[in-house]
């Protein structure tokens, strides 16, 4: 199988084998590439960004993330749950406004300051 | 009018500008960093998505947090901010070798801050639809990726209900997944050219996660519709006759960048037919225009932010050494 590292900007081409329990994965620069290669095989994961509404007028909208990846089949609905959030200013940047999106701990934090 | 004096004035307050700023506040030299928008931090703040800082902070951080740290960075060095603000004219060198600055605030009116070095920062606008000259209806429903983007992250409108992406720059995918996660299906992404033009990781993960068809070596023969976008025809190049429409009511074109000049023609500032940027010495990215720099993307298109700010500070540094504080 060949996939695309999105670990960093290079973009590696991986290739990816699966050999009974072993993966096999060659076209790696570093070895961010295997954990990655792996970690798409056995549990696809992807950092959630989105905005989500606010009662500020000035910044009706605000950059929100999850600080790390989370399962990709879980995506739409942590994006349900920060539509529906309903931010009140001021916030911090960095601020958790979301505890557990994903059912694993992960929380969604916010990425700039809410005035 | 006030009068202002500075050693160094940034013109922009991006990736570039503020990298800029930070080297020459840090250094000493009395810094204003000016920008026409109502915040600082330029196009980052509307790139929520990750990606950014890989290479400057070692860490992967979304567009509005690297403009945060490096906002942090330049107000800590001392650099002083003059934001809503727009340098309407750059002047000759006075006899002192100083350029005047005129600026235009809504709060302050017209001013004039005076400069030894001056930085250009100002980026990049986006190429759209008329650099192409798509034939087809001029109906609502057309705009630039990182138009589309602001509209969606900054001011939460959403720009249609189905899409097409022409082109494959990297806006034009970040925003193919931004649509599809806001509920907007994305029917494709077209680039005339047999390679995208975007990153191979925002292939994988706007695209191919989302199993979003990228025709490649396509070109848009047509734009239809009355009042809004109805339909965009495409074609591949090696058979015109072989065309496909895609129903849709929004198009966004991520077709490549310009760097920003204006001012700096204004200025009397050569630029360079290729880049589109100022004509600048190698490594001292000193304009045609003594005391005038430019750096970032409003002298090349850079693939990354990091890139921008890291020849910022190269370009800093420069700009100190021609006033004597380096």
């Amino acid at each position: 199988m060949e996939k695309i590292c999105i670990v960093c900007p290079k973009g590696c081409r991986l290739s990816i084998s699966q050999d009974g329990d072993k993966i096999n994965v060659s076209g790696n620069f570093c070895p961010r590439g295997v954990k990655y290669a792996e970690q798409e095989i056995l549990d696809p994961r992807r950092v959630v960004t989105a905005v989500a509404p606010t009662d500020s007028e000035s910044q009706p909208f605000l950059a929100v993330r999850t600080p790390d990846m989370v399962a990709k089949a879980k995506i739409p609905g942590i994006l349900t749950k920060i539509y529906a959030l309903r931010l009140k200013a001021p916030i911090p940047a960095g601020t958790v406004v979301l505890e557990n999106c994903d059912g694993e701990g992960t929380p969604v934090i916010t990425c700039m300051d809410l005035d | 009018m006030k009068r202002n004096e500075y050693d160094v004035a940034v013109i922009g307050a991006g990736a570039a500008g503020l990298a800029a700023a930070a080297v020459t506040a840090k250094a000493g030299a009395s810094t204003v960093v000016i920008d026409r928008d109502v915040r600082p931090g330029g196009v980052l703040n509307q790139c929520i998505h990750n990606g950014f800082g890989l290479h400057y902070f070692k860490e992967e951080l979304t567009g509005p947090e690297y403009a945060a740290r490096m906002i942090r960075k330049a107000t800590e060095a001392g650099a002083i901010f003059r934001i809503g603000s727009s340098v309407m004219e750059i002047s000759p060198a006075q006899a002192d070798g100083r350029r005047a600055l005129t600026l235009y605030s809504k709060e302050s009116g017209v001013e004039i801050i005076l400069a030894k070095a001056v930085i250009l920062a100002m980026g990049c606008r986006e190429r759209t639809r008329g650099n192409l000259a798509t034939p087809g209806s001029r109906c609502a429903g057309i705009y630039t990726a990182g138009l589309a983007q602001r509209m969606l992250n900054v001011e939460g409108k959403l720009p249609g209900t189905s899409a097409v992406i022409v082109g494959s720059g990297d806006i034009g995918l970040i925003m193919a997944r931004r649509l599809t996660w806001s509920g907007i299906p994305v029917k494709a992404a077209v680039e005339i050219q047999p390679k995208p033009a975007g990153l191979a990781r925002n292939i994988a993960q706007c695209l191919e996660d989302f199993g979003i068809p990228l025709y490649l070596s396509t070109a848009v023969t047509k734009i239809s519709g009355k009042d809004r976008v109805e339909s965009v025809t495409i074609a591949p190049l090696d058979d015109p006759t072989a065309e496909r429409v895609i129903e849709c009511d929004t198009i966004l074109y991520s077709v490549g960048l310009i760097p920003e000049n204006e001012l700096s023609r204004k200025a009397g500032v050569v630029l360079d037919p290729k880049t589109n940027g100022p004509v600048v010495e190698e490594g001292v990215y000193e304009t045609t225009e003594k005391g005038i720099f430019a750096c970032g993307n409003v002298l090349h298109v850079h693939g990354l932010a990091d890139q921008a700010s890291e020849e910022a500070e190269r370009c800093a540094e420069s700009a100190l050494r021609s006033i004597g504080m380096r």
